[in-house]
């Protein structure tokens, strides 16, 4: 894994919790939508909040389809869930919060499964070439770097 | 009384749509999931592309990948049904359920559609995530 790739998978963790995170605060502000009343679903997105959300949620998008471009799916979804243990350790040490003996075991389980995910291969299956439709000649697996 | 899953403002209880939202989402989350990751080893390496072909070369080749279209309309859907989920139960409910479970049908979907080696390591690691995520819940 070079360092740009590593920077990709925190830019998926970071931007997905922001996003995640404005977006959520913002419905807490709308209310109940009824199922009467679907054009106010899309007329949220016009709230501040929920349009900075979106914003981070686009670049979180631009992130997550780049590490697709060179990691297994399998791969990628555990190695960024290290952004619940980042919004963990936010809370504890910036904002104070109390943390419970549970939610340190979760912190430690994701812990587990990041670590876990990371030590093996990126890339495991054979993908077919870019726009080709030929499979490559050589293991994709053979590609993959220590 | 504590507000919880189903409860939102008003006390209007609606835990079966939540949990209709929460099926949702995992159902359009999954499908995007492993459609973008189809479309996007259908386009190579982003970042060598970008070196080889430059940045049009890449949104043009990404942007006209059927693949990648249905997957953006199914991350659309679980957006909206995010956003709808949130707006009937609980944030600390959507958020932690809706996660956890697509970490586990993604794995599985991962190995019958996009033919990945989803050796014991990574279900380790799925299994793991979606318990972690829970637990950071409750």
């Amino acid at each position: 894994m070079t360092l740009r790739k590593y920077f990709v998978l925190a830019g998926v963790s970071v931007f997905a919790v922001t996003g995640d995170s404005l977006v959520s605060d913002g419905m807490k502000h709308v209310g109940s939508i009824s199922l009467q009343h679907l054009p106010d679903i899309i007329l949220v997105v016009f709230r501040p909040e929920v349009a900075l959300g979106v914003l981070f949620l686009l670049a979180f998008f631009a992130c997550y389809t780049t590490a697709l471009s060179w990691a297994d799916l399998t791969y990628v979804l555990p190695a960024t869930s290290v952004s619940f243990i980042l919004l963990t350790l936010v809370a504890r040490f910036v904002l104070h919060e109390t943390v419970s003996l549970t939610r340190w075991l979760g912190v430690l389980l994701i812990s587990i499964g990041v670590g876990v995910v990371t030590q093996g291969p990126e890339l495991t299956h054979h993908s077919r070439d870019a726009g080709t439709g030929k499979c490559p000649t050589t293991p994709v697996t053979a590609r993959v770097e220590p | 009384m504590p507000d919880h899953a189903g409860h939102r403002k008003g006390g209007t209880m609606k835990p079966l749509y939540a949990w209709g939202a929460i099926a949702i989402i995992v159902s359009a989350s999954t499908a995007g999931d492993v459609l973008l990751s189809r479309a996007m080893k259908q386009v190579g390496d982003v970042g060598e592309l970008r070196r080889r072909a430059g940045v049009g070369a890449v949104l043009v080749r990404v942007l006209r990948n059927p693949n990648f279209l249905l997957g953006v309309l199914a991350m659309a859907a679980a957006f909206y049904a995010m956003l709808f989920g949130l707006s009937w139960a609980d944030v600390s409910l959507v958020i932690p359920a809706s996660t956890s479970l697509t970490f586990v049908t993604n794995a599985m979907a991962a190995k019958v559609f996009l033919h990945e080696r989803v050796d014991h390591r990574r279900w380790l690691a799925a299994v793991a995530v979606a318990g972690g995520v829970i637990l950071l819940a409750i």
